[in-house]
C-alpha cells in the first residue's frame, strides 16, 4: 500500500511530509485506518507466535519447550495482545476506513485526535512485549490480572498496567471520534435508520467503550496503588477483598466481549445481503437487537464468577440474565439466515468467511449458553471447555468477520480484486484447522483439564496432540492471508467502483481505490 | 463548517465527561460492594457473629484444631493450645500468642480460613483478634483470645474443624518504619 499512496499524494498539494513523517503526521482517516489494520495484523502474528509456543509445550505431557513461569507469561500476554492489540485495533481500523465512506463524510470528526489515538498504540505494544525482558519477566497473572497474583508480580506487571492505561485512552479517544462522526457528520438525507448496519453496530460499540474502558482503567489503577502506594483495595489483610477486583474487572470485561463482537455482526450484516443479492432481512430488528445486547451486557458480569461463593439468588439472577442475551443474538442469526433464504447466492471469499462466521460463531454461542448455567459452570469453570468456548466466539467470531470484511473491502482499499483462489484456500485452511484446534478442547474441558497449565495428566495427551497439530496448521494458514493481501496491493484484476455485483452503500459510489479525499462535497441520500 | 465544529466540540465535551464519570464510577463500586457485603452479611471478616441459638448439643463432640501462620512477617505466632473438643452450641475461649521479633513497630491483620471450607459458616466468633489490626511495639508479646461457638446446625459428618489464622503485614504502615530510617526492609 505504501507503494501506491505517495504517487496519489502528489495529486494533492498539502502533502508537506513524505516517507515516514507522512505516516506519523497524517490526519487522513484512510491512512490512519491502514495503519490500524497493519498494526493489528503485526500484533496478531505476535500473539499467534505466543499461542503456538503454548501449543508446542502442550503437544505432549511433561515439560519440553518452555518452563512453567514462561508458559504463564505467554498465556497472559497472548490474551492481552490478542484482545487489546489485535482484535480491537483491527475493528477501529475498519471503522476509520469505512464509516466516513459509508455515511458520506469527508473525514472523521477530530482528525488530529484520530492520529493521536493510533500513535498511542505502538508505545503500549512496546511496553507489553518489552515486559518479557525485565527482571521477573512479563506478568503471569492471566489476561484478567486477578489479585492476589497481580499484586505480587514483578515489574512486568507494572508495565502491563501502564500498557492497559495507554490502550484504554486510545480506545476511548477512538470511540469518541466515532460517536461524534456518526452523530454529526452524516450526509444530508442519511437518517439514522438508513445507516449501514456496520455504522450502527460501531456506534453502539463506541458507547460501550466510553462506558467501560474507564472502569478497567480504574481497576488497574487500584492494582497499581495496592502494589506501590499502600492502599488495600484488594488486599484482605488491609481490609480489602480480591473478589472485589473480579466484580470491577468483569463489569468492564463482559461489555468488552461485546465490544469485540458487535462490529463483527456489523461487517457480516454488510456482506450477507451483497452476496445473497437481497436487502438485509429485519434491518430495524437488527438495530434493536444490537442495542439490547449492549444494555444486557451491563447486568451479566458475575456469570464469570459463579465459583467465588455467591449466594444462590445472585447465581440465579446472573444465570437468567445471561441466557436472556441469547434472544437478541438469536434474532440476529435468524435475520442473517432469512437474508440468505431464496437469495441468488454466490460464494466469493468474503461470503465464505461470513457464512463460516455464522456457522462457527453460533456453535460458540451455544457453548456460551451451557457455560451460563450455574450448576454446569461450577463443573467446567477454568477448564478447557471455557477456552474452547471463547475461542469459538473470538477467533471464529471476531477474527473470521475481520477476514470477511478485509476481503470484502480490499478492492476499495487497493483498487484490485483479491485473488479468489488464494482467498478460498485461506478460508478452507482456516475453518478446518480452526475446528481441529478448538473442537477437541471441549472434550478436554469436560474431562476436567484445567486451563493455564503447562503440563497435564496422561489421559489428555491425544486430544492435546491433535489440538497442537491444528494450531500450527491454523497459524500457518494466516500467512496465506498475508500473501493474498500483498498480492492484492501489488496488482490484480482492476476493481470497479462497485466492486461486487450488488453491493449497496455510499462506499461503492467512489472510485476504487478510494481517492485520498472523498465526499468533500457531501452526497445527497434520497 | 464552523457550526459543525462547534456542534462536534459540544458532543466531544459530553462524551469526555461521560468517560471521566465512568472512571469515578469504577472507584464508586468499592464502597458499593462493601455496603452490599455488609447488608447481606457476606464476607463480614471484621465483625463478631451473632449467635441466635444457644442450645447446647451435648450428644456430639467436635474436635477443633488451631493453626497459626505468618505471611512474610517478623512475628512469631502460635496457639496456646493445639486443639479443643467442644459440643456444638457451647461457648469456648482459647488464646493465641504473638511476639514482634523486630526492633520496629509492625502492624498486622489476621485472616482466618477453615478446613473443611464449608465449616467456616458454622464457626461463630464472638471475640477475635482478627477483628482489628494489631500493632506491636518492638519485642512486644501479646496473648489474645478467640471466643467462639459452633453453630448447632453444623452438619453431623463434620467431626473435626481446623481453624487456621494467617497474619499479613498491613503494607501501608511500612512507610512509617522507613521514615524513621530504621529497618527499611521490614
Amino acid at each position: 500500500m505504501a507503494a501506491v499512496i505517495p504517487e496519489r499524494l502528489q495529486e494533492h498539494h498539502h502533502g508537506a511530509h513524505t516517507g515516514l513523517m507522512r505516516w506519523i503526521t497524517t490526519t487522513n482517516h484512510k491512512d490512519i485506518g491502514t495503519m490500524y489494520l497493519i498494526f493489528s495484523f503485526v500484533m496478531f502474528l505476535a500473539g499467534g507466535v505466543m499461542a503456538l509456543t503454548l501449543r508446542a509445550e502442550l503437544f505432549q505431557p511433561g515439560l519440553q519447550v518452555v518452563q512453567p513461569e514462561l508458559f504463564n507469561q505467554l498465556t497472559t500476554l497472548h490474551g492481552l495482545v490478542m484482545v487489546f492489540g489485535a482484535i480491537m485495533p483491527a475493528f477501529v481500523g475498519f471503522a476509520n476506513w469505512m464509516i466516513p465512506l459509508m455515511i458520506g463524510a469527508s473525514d472523521m470528526a477530530f482528525a488530529r485526535m484520530n492520529n493521536w489515538s493510533f500513535w498511542l498504540l505502538p508505545p503500549a505494544a512496546i511496553l507489553l512485549i518489552g515486559s518479557f525482558f525485565v527482571p521477573g519477566g512479563a506478568t503471569a497473572a492471566g489476561w484478567t490480572l486477578y489479585p492476589p497474583l497481580s499484586v505480587q508480580m514483578g515489574m512486568g506487571m507494572d508495565l502491563a498496567i501502564f500498557a492497559v492505561h495507554i490502550m484504554g485512552v486510545s480506545s476511548i479517544m477512538g470511540a469518541i471520534n466515532i460517536v461524534v462522526t456518526i452523530l454529526n457528520m452524516r450526509a444530508p438525507g442519511m437518517t439514522m435508520m438508513k445507516m449501514p448496519l456496520f455504522c450502527w453496530t460501531w456506534l453502539i460499540t463506541a458507547y460501550l467503550l466510553i462506558a467501560v474502558m474507564p472502569v478497567l482503567a480504574g481497576a488497574v489503577t487500584m492494582l497499581l496503588t495496592d502494589r506501590h502506594f499502600g492502599t488495600s483495595f484488594f488486599n484482605a489483610a488491609g481490609g480489602g477483598d480480591p473478589v472485589l477486583y473480579q466484580h470491577i474487572f468483569w463489569f468492564f470485561g463482559h461489555p468488552e466481549v461485546y465490544i469485540m463482537i458487535l462490529p463483527a455482526f456489523g461487517i457480516v450484516s454488510q456482506i450477507i445481503p451483497t452476496f445473497a443479492r437481497k436487502p438485509l432481512f429485519g434491518y430495524a430488528s437488527m438495530v434493536y437487537a444490537t442495542s439490547s445486547i449492549a444494555i444486557l451486557s451491563f447486568i451479566v458480569w458475575a456469570h464469570h464468577m459463579f465459583t467465588t461463593g455467591m449466594p444462590a439468588a445472585g447465581q440465579l439472577f446472573f444465570m437468567y440474565a445471561t441466557m436472556l442475551i441469547a434472544v437478541p443474538t438469536g434474532v440476529k442469526v435468524f435475520n442473517w439466515v432469512a437474508t440468505m433464504w431464496r437469495g441468488s447466492m454466490t460464494f466469493e471469499t468474503p461470503m465464505l468467511f461470513a457464512v463460516g462466521f455464522i456457522f462457527v460463531f453460533t456453535m460458540g454461542g451455544f457453548t456460551g449458553l451451557i457455560c451460563a448455567i450455574a450448576p454446569v459452570d461450577i463443573q467446567i469453570h477454568d477448564t478447557y471447555y471455557v477456552v474452547a468456548h471463547f475461542h469459538y466466539v473470538l477467533v471464529a467470531g471476531s477474527l473470521f468477520a475481520l477476514f470477511a470484511g478485509a476481503y470484502y473491502w480490499l478492492p476499495k482499499w487497493t483498487g484490485h480484486m483479491p485473488d479468489e483462489r488464494i482467498g478460498k484456500l485461506h478460508f478452507w485452511c482456516s475453518i478446518v484447522f480452526f475446528n481441529v484446534t478448538f473442537f477437541p478442547m471441549h472434550f478436554l474441558g469436560l474431562a476436567g483439564m484445567p486451563r493455564r497449565v503447562p503440563d497435564y495428566a496422561l489421559q489428555f495427551a491425544d486430544f492435546n496432540a491433535l489440538a497442537t497439530i491444528g494450531a500450527f496448521g491454523f497459524g500457518l494458514s494466516q500467512l496465506i492471508f498475508l500473501w493474498a493481501v500483498i498480492k492484492c496491493v501489488r496488482g490484480g484484476e482492476k476493481a470497479a467502483a462497485r466492486s461486487w455485483e450488488s453491493a449497496e452503500g455510499l462506499e461503492w459510489t467512489v472510485p476504487s481505490p478510494a481517492p485520498h479525499h472523498t465526499f468533500e462535497e457531501a452526497p445527497v441520500v434520497r | 463548517m464552523t457550526a459543525l465544529a462547534v456542534e462536534n466540540r459540544r458532543v466531544l465535551v459530553r462524551l469526555v465527561i461521560g468517560a471521566v464519570a465512568m472512571f469515578g464510577f469504577g472507584f464508586l463500586l468499592v464502597p458499593f460492594y462493601e455496603k452490599i457485603c455488609e447488608v447481606t452479611g457476606i464476607n463480614n471478616l471484621l465483625k463478631p457473629d451473632v449467635v441466635a441459638n444457644t442450645q447446647v448439643d451435648a450428644s456430639r463432640e467436635v474436635l477443633v484444631l488451631f493453626d497459626a501462620n505468618v505471611h512474610d512477617m517478623p512475628w512469631t505466632f502460635r496457639p496456646l493450645q493445639r486443639s479443643v473438643s467442644v459440643h456444638p452450641g457451647e461457648l469456648q475461649t482459647i488464646a493465641y500468642e504473638i511476639t514482634n521479633t523486630r526492633d520496629v513497630p509492625v502492624t498486622g491483620q489476621a485472616v482466618p480460613s477453615y478446613g473443611p471450607q464449608r465449616a467456616g459458616q458454622f464457626f461463630l466468633k464472638m471475640e477475635c483478634f482478627c477483628f482489628t489490626q494489631q500493632t506491636l511495639a518492638p519485642g512486644e508479646s501479646r496473648t489474645m483470645p478467640v471466643a467462639f461457638v459452633l453453630d448447632p446446625t453444623l452438619p453431623v459428618d463434620v467431626e473435626a474443624i481446623t481453624v487456621s489464622y494467617t497474619f499479613f503485614e498491613v503494607a501501608g504502615r511500612r512507610v512509617q518504619a522507613a521514615s524513621t530510617g530504621a529497618g527499611s526492609d521490614s
